[in-house]
């Protein structure tokens, strides 16, 4: 173990700079997690199998010889079909009971998920070139990749038009009236069912998107969706529901976290790291709780 | 105890004695069902009579499994060496160093994952609900990954277990490690059971049903749950050491911190058992194994699908498991009274 960021200063600069495009990408996720958390009062242990399922379609129109950054329009329409179905099929069975019912069951569809991905697309890790290039910062001493760089910004660019719909658009309003009281809103006529499926299609599109930015920034495996469900999961608790700057903060906090930890521990505790700081922060925050005898709800 | 529990507790006695002769085919897979009962057991428990839906009991496995093959090279060996490759062929554990290395791994196996237990147990079950869920979730893969990458424990090529040494030309690897988990099992099955004939068992299920009014009563319901806990931490590290044994060969993801296998087996077995029932785990872990050995091999490579449809079918459809279900046909068996009219009525109804 050897700390080469204490020796390269610069390194510091090359770790917040990736950390914040990442977490960019994170609080996009986290955002359609906080949604149907808030929404449905679901937690969905496949959101990091959609992200990989919505990297692979733009992987594989890269594949067919289109620019996989097409991927970002054409994955998340997929995907809000895929979730559609997802919801009919699974979701709407086990909106209204015990919570611990619906992470169960979303880890059977992640798991399912998953292998399905694993025999159709094979164990490799790929990645869609999108040939974008890098550009030199500090006399060639921190690189930056453009696809970073274009993948932060599409993410703020879908970030901000999902803002503008669900504060705009009808159904956009009859999203946030369920969230707040889904009988109240039926009784005034809103349709829950359909506003539930739409609100899980759409989280299903935010991974979509996400997904076809990792796929060109960084790299997908059938295998690496259980990462960032625990990343949005950590990034939502820390933000709260619908405190949408908080999720965004929170998102390059991680990202930020994660490069560091990444240079100073070492790439084999990446992932372990991510896990042990939500165990940090769910029990820190159940002691600041405990103080005022209260708990985490 | 009645006379007919007697008899039907001689009756599974005998059976497991007798059950590696019987089927000696079969004993790689029986000692794997006894495991996997103690498994459903242990974190009935938590999830069963408490209410707190645990994936972290797979820590305590994984960590048994670790300490108890550690313990097992280190006190004869070089441990470093051992694990640098190859370490099985250059060093040999004579069948006393064997034996003595077993038992004392396994008493480290049980006793460590138990005060660790009892240590993070004032940290994370003040969480409640799917905030405890998502936590140990966490809490097991982050044991994986941070194993995965310690050197002296094999990091990510593996740890090999001490390979069974052969006494003369005697062949009795199979028997050992089916008695070794046998005798857990009906350790971990009294145990449990004497626990639930005391008060233990109430507050467990006053935990579960109302903890801020279980608190309010006056109870401690801090210090039962990490009882609680340790118990259940003790025998998952035991069935981890030998279950290290029995595979003889341990990886940090896949077979220590198997959260996506053994993680959620432990969950499943105990729902479709029917959970906060003592006989529903050992049921439901019997009819998965069955299952799982029976038509694993028909999906032939299709095993995580089937699994992953098996959860959200049994989650969804079976949510109350197999002894719900037969307490809601026959309700005087549990002793519930019944009014026949009541019955009769609703029948009518239906």
């Amino acid at each position: 173990m050897d700390f080469l960021i204490f020796q390269v200063p610069m390194l510091t600069v090359q770790a917040t700079l990736d950390g914040v495009l990442l977490g960019i990408l994170f609080a996009l996720i986290a955002y359609g997690m906080a949604l149907q958390w808030g929404v449905m009062n679901i937690i969905n242990i496949a959101q990091g199998d959609l992200v990989i399922l919505g990297g692979y379609i733009a992987y594989f129109m890269y594949l067919y010889g289109i620019h996989p950054a097409w991927g970002v329009i054409v994955s998340p329409i997929i995907m809000y079909f895929v979730g559609v179905i997802i919801y009919k099929l699974v979701i709407n069975k086990v909106v209204d009971r015990d919570l611990f019912i619906s992470i169960l069951a979303t880890f059977g569809i992640s798991i399912l998920f998953m292998q399905l991905m694993n025999f159709a697309f094979g164990a490799d890790v790929v990645l869609a070139n999108s040939g974008y290039g890098t550009t030199m910062l500090f006399d060639n001493s921190v690189t930056l990749p453009n696809s970073k760089i274009f993948s932060a910004f599409i993410s703020i660019v879908f970030a901000i038009g999902l803002v503008i719909y669900m504060k705009k658009s009808k159904l956009g309003r009859a999203i946030r009236a369920t969230a707040q009281n889904a009988r109240a809103a039926k009784i005034l006529g809103v349709d829950t069912e359909k506003v539930y499926a739409a609100t899980f299609g759409i989280n299903a599109a935010l991974c979509g998107v996400a997904g076809a930015l990792i796929s060109i920034t960084f790299t997908i495996h059938p295998y690496m969706g259980l990462p960032y469900t625990i990343r949005s999961f950590m990034i939502v608790i820390v933000a709260g529901l619908g405190n949408l700057p908080g999720v965004a903060m929170s998102g390059m906090g991680l990202g930020m976290f994660e490069e560091f930890a990444d240079y100073i521990l070492g790439t084999e505790f990446r992932i372990g790291s991510v896990f042990l700081l939500l165990v940090l922060i769910l029990v820190y925050r159940r002691f600041k709780l405990s103080k005022k005898r209260e708990y985490l709800k | 105890m009645n006379k007919n529990n007697l008899i039907l507790y001689i009756f599974i006695l005998t059976f497991g004695i007798a059950a590696p002769f019987i089927f000696p085919a079969f004993k790689v897979q029986l000692s794997i069902l006894c495991i996997l009962i103690i498994l459903a057991l242990t974190w009935n428990v938590q999830g069963g009579e408490m209410g707190y839906n645990t994936f972290g009991n797979i820590l305590f496995y994984g960590l048994g499994m670790y300490l108890c093959a550690s313990v097992q090279v280190g006190m004869f060996f070089p441990l470093a060496e051992w694990t640098e490759g190859g370490g099985e062929k250059t060093f040999v554990h004579t069948p006393t160093q064997f034996f003595q290395g077993m038992a004392v791994g396994l008493a480290v196996a049980a006793v460590v994952p138990a005060i660790v237990a009892g240590l993070i147990g004032y940290s994370i079950l003040g969480l409640r609900g799917h905030y405890f869920a998502i936590c140990t979730l966490g809490l097991g893969v982050a044991a994986g990954e941070i194993s995965g990458g310690i050197e002296i424990i094999g990091a990510g090529q593996g740890f090999t277990t001490p390979p069974f040494p052969n006494i003369g030309s005697l062949e009795a690897r199979g028997e050992f490690f089916y008695f070794c988990s046998f005798i857990v099992l009906v350790l971990t099955f009294i145990a449990i059971k004497a626990i639930y004939s005391t008060r233990f068992k109430l507050v467990l299920n006053a935990i579960r049903d109302n903890e801020d009014k279980a608190e309010a009563m006056g109870i401690q319901t801090m210090k039962y749950k990490i009882i609680g806990w340790m118990i259940s931490a003790f025998f998952c590290g035991l069935a981890g050491g030998i279950m290290g044994g029995l595979v003889g060969y341990i990886d940090s993801t896949d077979v220590a911190f198997d959260g996506r296998e053994m993680g959620v087996f432990m969950v499943l077995m105990a729902i479709l058992g029917g959970k906060g029932t003592l006989w529903g785990p050992v049921i439901g872990a019997t009819v998965f194994h069955i299952f799982k050995e029976g038509f694993w091999t028909f999906f032939l490579g299709w095993q995580y699908v089937a699994l992953g449809v098996l959860i959200i079918v049994i989650v969804i459809y079976f949510p109350e498991g197999i002894m719900g279900w037969l307490r809601e046909k026959y309700p005087e068996r549990f002793g519930e009274v019944v009014d026949e009219a009541d019955r009769k009525a609703q029948v009518e109804l239906k």
